[in-house]
């Protein structure tokens, strides 16, 4: 079965993307990002130490990966497309997962900055994916900005409670027409299936792969359950039915003529 | 409202909720839930929790590995002058010892820098006395510019600044501030800080709020432990974070709790901590505060700081001086006395191999000038 998504002028076949961070190693990074299967990978442009011969992280990237580089760590517009910037400068090329965020506590998104992020990244030629909370007419104004995908978060990043969000991400899947990819929150491979039977055109997961026991199992553990609920989706799952109710006390009226 | 004045509201919250009222129920209860209310830092701090450290340190490693992941943050501390106007009874920088003082030339601070750097560390935390005289806001400017070639995050541990001069340390490239209130106990605070600037209790105190505001991206506070009853110094603690974190939610908002160690002069200080009471008051700040940054210096040793790798410290300083100028000014006599003694010496290799022995990723760069 071929079922390739587009972002960004890219074919991709995995509809898994994961985070770098958290990990116990640059090393288990890697095998997990390999184990994975990821298309694209994110990386925080804040730990990138490029003048480091043994600690860069870019250097555990698989080579067939898509780096996209994250701003985290930008609290306003301003911020953010400076980060985007600096990582375009540096070699690290033109996708950018757009992360604003001015609130330590929740780490929840600041969707306002986020689309002017968007909005001015769109203009300069980058491939924008921005995070945001669900929010439908927020998603249609990053769409419409030229955003390449809108990624609403399931939950708060780390907290492995899989898509609390999902009434308002379910609506952004039957009406936004960029792809919708459930970024944060997921905290278990049953819960990205869930994200990929109802329609998401991806996931990214980081959190729960990382702090896993054994996170290269876990990895691939995402990329199998990716794998079935896309299936599942495309299969067309059947309507979640009550119990059958053998009267008909509605309408027991109409008789037969 | 600064937090002075929430300070002053829980004033009389002592005399109404004992310590040693807290059951255990109310104990486990606390480990359980997730909010902030600060009954519930304080139940965390209890006598009563103490038996349930257990628990507390499976909940706290739980929710520190979701929210921060598997790394620890590495920095190293640059002491640029030590001369002080101060008479702080447990520092040994006080200005009636009789000791080596200097301020470290701009070229010195190349020679440091350049030093520390070729260990990979990516985080300075600059240092003085409290000499406005002999390390002006110009010169740590101007040792702001020398350090920015070789560091991608640079903090100040100075003595409290106006906001117009934090704001001015901003634009320079400075990105945090770390300043201790030591004691929350205005009392205590009154009588250990004998003379010298740093005897304005609340100047001190309103200095993290100052630098909030002028644009600095994280901020550091602690207690000195030893000099007051410490379930109350780390309440006042947390309360205080808990402050920070509501009024400043875009900065990143950290905390300390050193404990008292041997220095130049006799202080030794009121109080004992333990490692158990030590261990506890981690916990119950992770507890309490998930996404506080937890900061473990060299004054621990090194066996008590690889076990509490996993229980909630976020950031821990490796190859560490307290002297000016200690990694490379030439001989003995032209350093110059240490602030206190530290416990962990080892350099940043050493530490980068225990944290990776122990399943953790040592981050040395974590923030860029942008």
């Amino acid at each position: 079965m071929t079922d390739l998504f587009r972002i960004g002028g890219r074919e991709l076949r995995s509809r898994l993307l994961l985070g770098t961070g958290k990990f116990p190693s640059h090393d288990v990074m890697k095998k997990a990002v390999e184990a994975s299967g990821a298309d694209i990978v994110t990386v925080a442009l804040r730990r990138v130490d490029a003048t480091s011969a043994t600690d860069n992280i870019l250097d555990f990237i698989p080579q067939k990966c898509v780096l996209m580089t994250n701003t985290s760590g930008a609290r306003n517009a301003d911020e953010a497309v400076r980060i985007a910037r600096l990582a375009r400068a540096s070699g690290a090329g033109d996708w950018v997962k757009i992360e604003v965020i001015r609130d330590n506590k929740y780490l929840l998104p600041e969707n306002l900055e986020t689309l002017k992020a968007t909005e001015i990244l769109v203009k300069e030629g980058f491939i924008v994916l921005p995070y945001m909370s669900p929010d439908l007419s927020m998603a249609r104004r990053m769409a419409d900005a030229g955003a390449a995908a809108v990624m609403p978060l399931g939950a708060p990043i780390g907290s492995n409670r899989g898509l609390r969000t999902r009434e308002l991400v379910g609506i952004m899947v039957r009406e936004i027409k960029v792809p919708v990819i459930v970024d944060a929150g997921l905290g278990s491979p049953s819960q990205a299936c869930e994200c990929l039977e109802m329609g998401c055109a991806a996931v990214l997961v980081n959190t729960a792969v990382a702090i896993a026991e054994d996170p290269v199992q876990m990895a691939a553990a995402f990329r199998e359950a990716v794998i079935a609920g896309r299936r599942a989706c495309l299969a067309g799952l059947p309507v979640r039915g009550q119990v059958a109710n053998a009267s008909s006390p509605l309408t027991g009226f109409l008789r037969n003529e | 409202m600064s937090f002075y004045d929430t300070l002053q509201q829980y004033k009389d919250f002592f005399s109404a909720n004992a310590f040693r009222d807290v059951t255990a129920a109310e104990v486990r209860r606390a480990v359980l839930d997730d909010d902030p209310r600060s009954e519930r830092l304080f139940a965390l701090l209890s006598p009563a929790a103490a038996d349930q450290i257990e628990l507390m340190a499976q909940r706290a490693h739980e929710i520190t590995l979701r929210q921060f992941g598997r790394v620890i943050q590495l920095y190293t501390p640059m002491y640029l002058s030590n001369f002080c106007e101060n008479q702080c009874e447990y520092c040994g920088f006080n200005a009636t010892n009789r000791l080596p003082r200097r301020t470290m030339t701009l070229e010195e601070v190349e020679r440091e820098a350049a030093y520390i750097a070729s260990t990979g560390l990516e985080h300075i935390l600059i240092l003085t006395g409290d000499a406005r005289k002999r390390a002006p806001v110009s010169y740590i400017r101007d040792a702001v510019q020398v350090l920015r070639k070789h560091f991608s995050s640079i903090s100040v541990e100075v003595y409290a600044l106006t906001e117009a001069e934090y704001a001015e340390l901003a634009a320079e490239g400075v990105d945090g501030l770390t300043i201790y209130q030591e004691t929350y106990d205005e009392a205590v605070y009154d009588r250990v800080h004998r003379s010298g600037p740093k005897k304005d209790f609340r100047f001190r105190l309103e200095a993290p709020e100052r630098a909030a505001r002028s644009g600095m991206r994280s901020v550091n506070i602690g207690a000195l432990l030893g000099l007051s009853d410490w379930r109350v110094e780390a309440f006042r603690l947390g309360l205080h974070a808990r402050y920070l974190q509501d009024t400043f939610p875009d900065v990143e908002v950290g905390a300390s709790v050193p404990r008292l160690r041997p220095h130049e002069g006799d202080f030794r200080g009121d109080e004992k901590i333990s490692d158990r009471d030590f261990v506890q008051i981690i916990l119950a700040m992770r507890l309490f505060l998930p996404r506080l940054g937890l900061t473990l210096s060299t004054r621990e040793s090194s066996e008590l700081r690889e076990h509490l790798v996993p229980l909630g410290i976020t950031k821990m300083s490796a190859g560490s001086t307290t002297e000016v100028g200690g990694h490379t000014l030439a001989t003995k006599t032209d350093r110059s006395a240490p602030q206190f003694r530290i416990a962990d010496e080892r350099d940043v290799e050493a530490i980068k191999a225990m944290l990776a022995a122990k399943g953790y990723q040592p981050v040395l760069k974590d923030w860029m000038p942008i």
